[in-house]
């Protein structure tokens, strides 16, 4: 293994780094939740406006609300801009009353040391019970993930699932000449630059523990795959073989990449130890195989290949051997993703000339189209399998877009110049 | 940990660099890479540490290549969904081949690209298999692969922008650029 993280960190390329990051942040980006049907199922819930909120950087209780709003499992009620703390005993039978069957009541008090102390309780106004409250001091900038946080407590007292609120999602724009990968929160904001480069990037992948993002680079002139630690910047070449080398899947365990290598002629999978070494072949076609998915079982492995004369979605176990077409309506399917729970396939389909975001119950092989736009690409789901985030164009722009799995609940992610596309979400933290 | 101290030193180091960038950037804009939003004592209910610092890296514009034979065409045109050599396109080959007979240390990149349409990975693939079929017209001339290497930037470098078929038959293509 060719280690490059001594030449990328010497300080010169820090100095570049820090001077291109100052003029390349992006303007603060807004997710704007877009709700195109009514879902009955829908908890009604009330966040309280926090004590001390409207002093503080950033509104928590807005935070918290549009995070469950976004979910599709919620459904916020007006609260009148009602001030209520952690520490007050409500009327819970008067918010009953109001058509909520939750509040989220709260503060946020400026301490000493420059951070803020970030307090929460929720009640269940059914019960009229407390379902119990946190504490978070934060730093000014950790406020935001301060409420992801809140929001994803509220989100598993409420539903018994574990909340996406306070993962993240990395993603690729384009502005001039200059390609960036952002790792921003689940919600678009607060975007970080990882990597800015003269030369296209795509493919970023987030690798099971959440520390490490691979992608394709195509900054030697060629695509070629890194391993980019995100937190330290260090990076590691996975695949820099004769021809082109793309699309690079985790295993479960993070051990193993499989990834398109063109080493031998066409495009096929190979899999390759994580920590470097010879890769194995594991298609033998003379057609274009790749886009390479692990199940969620980390036993089979979804690509893309276009054996029977157009690009269709196929199957085979994570060894090798024979491969299960699975796609078979339209003559164009790329671009699989399966969610971590093993229910559904998400895909792009071709429908006439429109690129569709398509959603396939795996058991029975039904599947639906969950967009109404046309140009959409590169599907991932959230790591609770209940979002999906894309990439799509609204009004000729390109945009990032999540939705519900059934297509009710849609929010986007605007005001980022450039071109922004290839999202993949964050498994959950640790 | 005593956190002002933990902050003191990145913030003091990264003032020294903006000082250096020549940037009127005001230091509030940059992002300070702690980020750690741990939990403090709770009545009924706890949180673990997060970090979610990103450290940026900058990648340079790398040199654009050598010059190869004068007077010769470097780009080669394919039709809509083919990935096959046109003959019009085998003096062009032939003219690269000749001169890299003759120049036994040049190395050839042949890069292919697609028009804008479909998914960037697919379309990687397709590139690829427009490279693949220069690269094998070589071979019949007798150039070695330790000459030539066949690579593909899909659909991401464009020749010219545009969504209609005018633009799209200028981005089917492979260029040869010389290393």
């Amino acid at each position: 293994m060719h280690t490059i993280s001594s030449a990328i960190h010497t300080k010169f390329k820090q100095l570049l780094a820090l001077c291109a990051l100052t003029i390349a942040l992006p303007a603060a980006a807004q997710f704007r939740v877009e709700v195109s049907g009514v879902g009955l199922t829908q908890m009604p819930i009330a966040i309280a406006t926090f004590r001390g909120e409207s002093q503080a950087p950033q509104k928590i209780g807005a935070i918290v609300k549009a995070d469950l709003e976004r979910s599709g499992v919620f459904r916020s009620v007006d609260t009148a801009g009602a001030i209520i703390d952690e520490s007050a005993r409500p009327d819970l039978a008067a918010w009953k009353q109001k058509g909520a069957d939750s509040l989220v009541t709260g503060s946020v008090t400026p301490l000493a040391d420059g951070r803020f102390d970030v307090r929460l309780r929720l009640w269940d106004t059914v019960r009229g019970q407390d379902l119990g409250g946190q504490n978070y001091a934060v730093s000014a900038g950790d406020l935001r993930l301060s409420a992801h946080r809140i929001a994803d407590f509220v989100y598993e007292k409420l539903t018994g699932e574990k909340g996406i609120f306070s993962t993240r999602i990395a993603y690729v724009t384009k502005a001039g000449p200059r390609h960036t990968l952002w790792v921003a929160d689940a919600d678009g904001e607060n975007a970080q630059s990882a990597l800015a480069s003269p030369e296209p990037i795509i493919s970023p992948a987030w690798s099971p523990n959440g520390s490490q993002l691979a992608y394709v680079s195509f900054e030697a002139r060629k695509p070629v795959i890194y391993s980019h630690d995100v937190a330290s910047g260090k990076r590691r070449l996975i695949a820099n073989f004769r021809g082109s080398n793309s699309a690079p899947a985790w295993s479960n365990d993070g051990r193993q990449i499989v990834a398109t290598l063109s080493r031998d002629g066409g495009s096929q999978l190979y899999v390759m130890d994580a920590a470097g070494g010879e890769p194995r072949r594991l298609t033998q076609s003379s057609s274009i195989d790749t886009e390479p998915a692990f199940s969620a079982d980390g036993k089979a492995i979804y690509f893309v290949s276009d054996r029977s004369g157009a690009p269709q979605i196929y199957r085979m176990s994570a060894s090798g051997g024979n491969a299960e077409r699975i796609t078979f309506s339209g003559n164009y399917n790329i671009s699989p993703a399966l969610s971590p729970d093993g229910k559904y396939l998400a895909y792009i389909s071709r429908v006439g000339g429109a690129f569709k975001l398509q959603l396939m119950d795996i058991a029975s092989g039904t599947a639906t189209q969950i967009t109404d736009t046309s140009a959409d690409e590169s599907p991932s789901f959230a790591p609770n399998s209940r979002l999906i985030v894309y990439a799509t164009q609204q009004q000729g722009r390109e945009a990032l877009m999540t939705t519900t799995l059934d297509g009710k609940i849609k929010a986007r992610l605007a005001g980022s110049s450039g071109d922004i596309r290839e999202p993949d979400w964050s498994p959950f933290s640790r | 940990m005593n956190r002002s101290t933990f902050l003191a030193i990145p913030v003091l180091a990264i003032a020294a660099l903006l000082a250096a960038c020549g940037s009127n950037v005001k230091l509030d804009d940059v992002p300070v890479e702690s980020r750690t939003g741990a939990a403090v004592t709770t009545p009924s209910g706890t949180s673990t540490t997060v970090t979610t610092g990103v450290a940026p890296v900058e990648i340079a514009a790398s040199n654009s290549g050598v010059a190869g034979p004068t007077g010769v065409a470097k780009i080669i045109y394919f039709d809509y969904d083919s990935f096959t050599l046109k003959p019009e396109f085998q003096n062009v080959v032939e003219a690269h081949a000749r001169y890299m007979a003759a120049n036994k240390t040049r190395k050839l990149a042949i890069e292919g690209h697609t028009d804008d349409r479909g998914g960037r990975e697919y379309n990687l693939a397709l590139g690829q298999k427009r490279a693949e079929a220069v690269r094998r017209a070589f071979g019949l001339l007798g150039v070695t692969d330790a000459q030539v290497e066949a690579v593909s930037f899909g659909k991401e470098k464009p020749a010219v922008p545009g969504a209609d078929e005018a633009a799209f038959a200028k981005n089917r293509r492979a260029e040869l650029n010389y290393r």
